[in-house]
């Protein structure tokens, strides 16, 4: 919400002797905070007021003339112009030597065709103005003051309405009323402590009739309408409106139009109420009904476009057609035109929820529209018609008839709340007396009886004693509350899973991994780029109903196309290599739930030089004791399509599958666009939680040696190491304290369709050392298990 | 013979002193002192000296070993020195070649941050919590205080999954506000971060998924001169004891009286402005918009079973995003989110 402040000053308030650096301080603190604020002039700065002393033609130009131009100085300054229009004795606006123009235009004394020009005479729209802001002016050449515009050398910035400064204030949706200047006004003189002028608005009248003998106003909506006040005027004479008005409503950034336009728009900034003019001879029969659309309506709004309405959205219409859409923008064919003899005046409160969804459902947000949506006063109707037919008098551009046709459906109950400065006080921890309780209300307009509140109708947003304490808060100064050393009685600390997460995440970066963060929504193409199965129940994923786009539709149910759109984002950014780690949350729905289950998986990706399955296998490893986990146990899986058929494995613990690894099937990490080896793991962290060991103990230290012997074996192809360990653990007894395998061989003295793999034993007793011949009993009862089981023999 | 012993100690001695290996020593040690040394052959002939002579001649003759096995000793320390010297000077390298590559990954620059703010309020007695990202429309509106139709509740802004709209993304984290109240009885004293969603396009400023960071204090006699505190605290501690901090009043649904917190930039100092020009950090306003907060709206308390006449309490909230950007100079949201390998590694 835009506000100059000179409006304020001149009619409500009078701050003028306030800088605007304090007044959007205050006002900020104040609960009321500005967005941006510039002053009007800014921009234009050394133009000044001329007046043409003499003019003759540019020796070597045709069209140019060289002017002697009183600009206040001792002397005249020569400024050459190609303007036509420009006689002796015109007062124009002189950009001097060094001036500034709108947009940043710099303005120099130069010279032109050898004549030298020190500055530049200007049009209006060199100085930012439009036709709309001064009606009647010659736009094609230089702009000539009216003859009592200014003297020579006055600036010009007071003479266009420059000498203000617009503030722009974010207005909090629980504060309709500040979407207008007396809003503002209000909040200012409460903020600042002074007292607000008011004006009630008066209409003389006039012998042109009655409103009653020509309009009919019916409203069958009553759920979206609360109000539908209106007033007519008769034997207008549209044109141009004056100077004053035109200036405020260019400051706060609407264009002028006509007297009667401008006087609905000016009561809008003035009131915040909407307001529309219709011109009477197209409201068929005289008849207004204030109505749902029918579907398949259409309306051609004010901005000429066709708008196809559907039934729910309220429009104002005659007896046949649809007129205006209601609270939103008016329609074409009841326009004001220069033409127009006979005006009705709109001031309607209308449901806002209903106008903001109408005008999000046709994409026509308006500055009616953003302040209908906020719900406002519909006490306020009265005024703000009852104001624009005092401005048609004001203006003379009317005669305004008698009566004011008023339906009211819904106007709320006057809300009285009891003022109970101790429970105030204990809220905001502070020890104001009751007396400035009142004070401060009554600044803000809030009427103070005895102990009671009388809210008034422009402040819904008061209704219980928290509302008022903060009133009372504000204008007691948020900043003045006494700070109070808070303590907690509470123990602060974190969950158990997020001290995993967090060690994890330890792990995983000690380990290389770096953290990455992706959306929670992804496409469902991803499915198919990580090839999974048409029936697979993952396919079943929550749906976003409104999503951005496709791109972000469904809620994931896996998280490895999200690390591999970064892996596959990476590469494409030639980045060499990735190491890459999540934790990252899936969402499974469950049946007959509202809500899916929100499981966190951990994920990790990489590619690049050195990166190998048994790298991958190894670094989960050392994850996994460093999480202090159960043992992990690897087997093969040759059908989850998104891997290699022949390097993936799934990994359980306790029986638990907890997760996958291995690398990307090829033809996925085409799909993300890399062509090189990609490996994977995705390890259910929720699943990890059950999988703690208990705290360790101690566990006293070896007092014996351990032996270690080596065994070459000899096996089958298809043998897995898995396998060996297998039979050796149990078959060696409980000397066996551990395995490690040392070289796999195929080559020269190992039969085709064979492979030799060399295993280390390490045997050790409690008690005492071991001999040769409790070494060698183990060995054999390893080897004949090995033999018998897997048909493997010592090389 | 004792010209002799003297002239092998003159030899030895001379030998030695020349020898410039450890073999070379071991040679000489042999040579003067093995059994077919040259010492023991002047030995031998002590059989031929008379009873007077031998003692003489054989204290002569220890002395001389003595003498060389002394030297040699001396030799040895210093030869080996000398070796050992010679050996460090030849393994010498230049250290200012670069050391194995050993790379360690990065946390996450947004997490990094996250994670300094969690740290600082479970110092200050704030218990970290989770809560589930799709959301009933009932924690995430209704039970806030947040009416039907109103602007945030629009398909516009909001994400939803079903078509009574009862079943969204949250929007924001407040939702965990009434999980915490239904479930505990105060003291209750939270902190809930994660992740938001709403309908905006990406761009430098805006994602249609951000975090934010939620805080919960209720109790008896909580006032808004303790929200101030807790606050100012908290704030001091992420960005420095010198911080100036400012309240404003504004409005949320879910507390009353609500404020903003705001602190002075610590660029230009509250001015606006370096050297005439707008300041750049704070766009010449002064201050630094940090975080939302209010007193826990009564009805708030009361949609979640807690007297609002016994019980009050603060709440607040902030965005990580814009904090992590403006702690870390990132210029453009979508990095965050991006995961460019060579932005990551920077953190």
């Amino acid at each position: 919400m835009k506000l100059n402040r000179k409006w304020i000053n001149e009619e409500f308030v009078d701050l003028s002797a306030v800088s605007d650096k304090e007044f959007v301080e205050t006002m900020t603190v104040f609960g009321q905070k500005v967005e941006t604020w510039e002053r009007m002039d800014a921009e234009i700065k050394n133009v000044v007021v001329g007046k043409v002393l003499s003019m003759v033609r540019h020796p070597n130009s045709d069209h140019m003339f060289i002017c002697q131009v009183d600009v206040g100085q001792a002397e005249p300054v020569q400024i050459v112009t190609g303007a036509q229009n420009v006689h002796e004795g015109d007062l124009v606006p002189a950009a001097l030597h060094n001036s500034w123009l709108p947009g940043g235009v710099h303005i120099t004394k130069g010279k032109l065709r050898g004549e030298t020009s020190n500055g530049m005479l200007c049009s209006f729209a060199e100085l930012g103005l439009t036709q709309n802001d001064l009606p009647g002016v010659f736009a094609d050449g230089i702009w000539i003051l009216e003859p009592d515009a200014g003297k020579p050398g006055d600036d010009i910035n007071p003479i266009i309405g420059n000498d203000d400064t617009v503030v722009d204030f974010e207005i909090t949706n629980n504060r309709p009323d500040c979407y207008s200047i007396i809003g503002l006004a209000r909040e200012a003189a409460a903020a600042f402590g002074k007292e607000m002028k008011h004006h009630e608005p008066m209409v003389k009248g006039s012998d042109a009739g009655s409103i009653f003998e020509h309009l009919d106003v019916e409203v069958p909506a009553t759920e979206l309408v609360n109000r539908y006040s209106s007033r007519m005027v008769a034997n207008v004479k549209i044109g141009p409106s004056p100077k004053w008005l035109r200036q405020r409503l260019r400051a706060n950034g609407v264009r002028p139009i006509n007297n009667i336009v401008d006087i609905t728009n000016y009561v809008m900034l003035e009131y915040g109420q909407p307001m529309h003019a219709f011109d009477y001879r197209y409201v068929s029969s005289g008849k207004i009904v204030v109505r749902e659309a029918e579907d398949g309506e259409t309306l051609t709004t004010l901005d000429g476009n066709v708008r196809n309405l559907k039934a729910g959205m309220l429009v104002i219409a005659d007896e046949s057609k649809p007129i205006g859409l209601a609270g939103i923008m008016g329609g074409e064919n009841s326009e004001i035109m220069d033409d127009t003899t006979m005006v009705v005046f709109e001031s309607a409160n209308f449901n806002g929820t209903s106008i903001r969804q109408t005008a999000l459902a046709l994409g026509m947000r308006t500055e009616a529209s953003g302040k209908f949506e906020k719900n406002l006063d519909p006490m306020m109707t009265i005024p703000a018609v009852q104001r624009a037919c005092e401005l048609v008098e004001l203006l003379e551009c009317g005669d305004v008839l008698d009566g004011t046709i008023d339906i009211i459906n819904y106007i709320p109950e006057p809300k009285k709340l009891p003022l109970e400065p101790d429970r105030i006080n204990k809220l905001l921890g502070t020890r104001i007396c009751k007396e400035d309780m009142v004070m401060y209300l009554n600044r803000l307009e809030i009427p103070v009886e005895g102990d009671t509140v009388l809210v008034p109708s422009f402040r819904p947003d008061l209704n219980l004693m928290a509302d008022l304490a903060e009133e009372v808060g504000r204008s007691y100064g948020y900043n003045e509350i006494p700070i109070t050393e808070f303590r907690n009685s509470t123990q602060g600390g974190y969950s158990q899973e997020m001290k995993l997460e967090a060690k994890a995440g330890q792990l995983c970066r000690g380990l290389g991994y770096s953290e990455i963060i992706t959306y929670s929504f992804v496409s469902p193409a991803v499915f198919d780029q990580i090839r999974l199965p048409a029936d697979s129940p993952l396919r079943n994923a929550l749906r976003i109903q409104n999503p951005l786009g496709e791109d972000t539709s469904i809620m994931r149910t896996i998280a490895l196309p999200s690390m591999l759109e970064i892996l596959g984002r990476n590469n494409a950014y030639h980045n060499k290599a990735a190491k890459l780690y999540e934790v990252a949350k899936i969402y499974l729905p469950v049946e007959g739930q509202p809500l899916p289950e929100e499981p966190k998986m951990l994920l990790f990706g990489s590619y690049g030089e050195g990166e190998t399955f048994f790298k991958l296998k190894g670094e989960i490893e050392a994850l996994f004791a460093g999480l202090r986990l159960k043992k992990a146990s690897y087997t093969a899986v040759k059908d989850n399509p998104s891997y290699h058929p022949g390097r993936c494995a799934s990994i359980c613990m306790d029986g638990v599958e907890v997760g996958v690894m291995g690398q990307v099937h090829p033809l996925v990490a085409k799909n993300y666009g890399i062509d090189s080896e990609v490996y994977c793991a995705e390890i259910s962290f929720t699943k990890l939680l059950g999988m703690l060991l208990p705290d360790a103990t101690y566990t006293p230290l070896p007092k014996y040696p351990s032996v270690s012997r080596d065994l070459a074996l000899i096996c089958d192809e298809n043998v897995t190491v898995a396998q060996v360990e297998d039979v050796i653990t149990a078959s060696a007894g409980k000397l066996l304290r551990k395995i490690q395998l040392f070289d796999i061989y195929r080559g020269v003295g190992v039969p085709e369709g064979k492979k030799s793999m060399a295993f280390s034993l390490e045997l050790r007793a409690d008690d005492r050392t071991l001999t040769d011949g409790d070494s060698e009993g183990v060995v054999s009862k390893v080897l004949a298990a090995l033999k018998d089981k897997l048909n493997a023999s010592l090389r | 013979m004792k010209q002799q012993l003297e002239s092998i100690r003159q030899a030895a001695m001379a030998a030695l002193e020349n020898a410039a290996t450890p073999a070379d020593l071991e040679e000489l040690r042999v040579k003067l002192l093995g059994k077919k040394g040259e010492l023991t052959a002047v030995l031998k002939q002590m059989g031929k000296l008379s009873a007077e002579e031998r003692p003489v001649m054989g204290q002569l003759a220890n002395n001389v070993r003595a003498a060389i096995e002394e030297k040699l000793e001396q030799r040895k320390t210093a030869v080996h020195a000398a070796v050992l010297e010679a050996k460090l000077a030849a393994e010498s390298i230049d250290v200012t070649i670069p050391g194995d590559e050993i790379e360690i990954g990065h946390q996450h620059p947004m997490n990094q941050v996250l994670q300094q703010i969690k740290d600082i309020f479970v110092g200050l007695g704030y218990q970290v919590v989770e809560g589930p990202e799709v959301e009933l429309a009932d924690y995430n509106f209704t039970r806030l205080n947040i009416e039907e139709g109103h602007p945030s509740r629009d398909r516009s802004d909001t994400f939803y999954f079903t078509d009574d709209d009862s079943v969204l993304l949250r929007t924001q984290t407040s939702p965990m506000q009434i999980r915490v109240m239904e479930n505990a009885k105060p003291p209750i004293c939270i902190l809930a971060p994660g992740r938001v969603f709403r309908k905006d396009e990406a761009d430098a400023t805006h994602s249609p998924m951000f975090h934010q960071i939620e805080g919960l204090v209720v109790d008896e006699n909580i006032t808004m001169g303790d929200l101030k505190g807790a606050l100012i605290s908290c704030m001091r501690k992420i960005y420095g004891e010198d911080a100036v901090m400012r309240f404003r009043p504004h409005h949320f649904p879910f507390t009353e009286p609500s404020c903003e917190m705001d602190m002075q930039c610590h660029k230009c100092h509250g001015t606006g402005e370096i050297d005439g020009a707008v300041c750049s950090t704070c766009h010449g306003e002064g201050w630094i918009e940090l975080l939302g907060a209010g007193m826990v709206h009564p009805a708030v308390l009361e949609n979640c079973g807690i007297d609002s006449t016994k019980y009050s309490g603060f709440a607040f909230g902030m965005g990580l995003e814009r904090m992590a950007m403006g702690r870390l100079k990132i210029t453009d949201l979508r990095l965050i989110f991006d995961n460019d390998v060579r932005f990551l590694n920077q953190f």
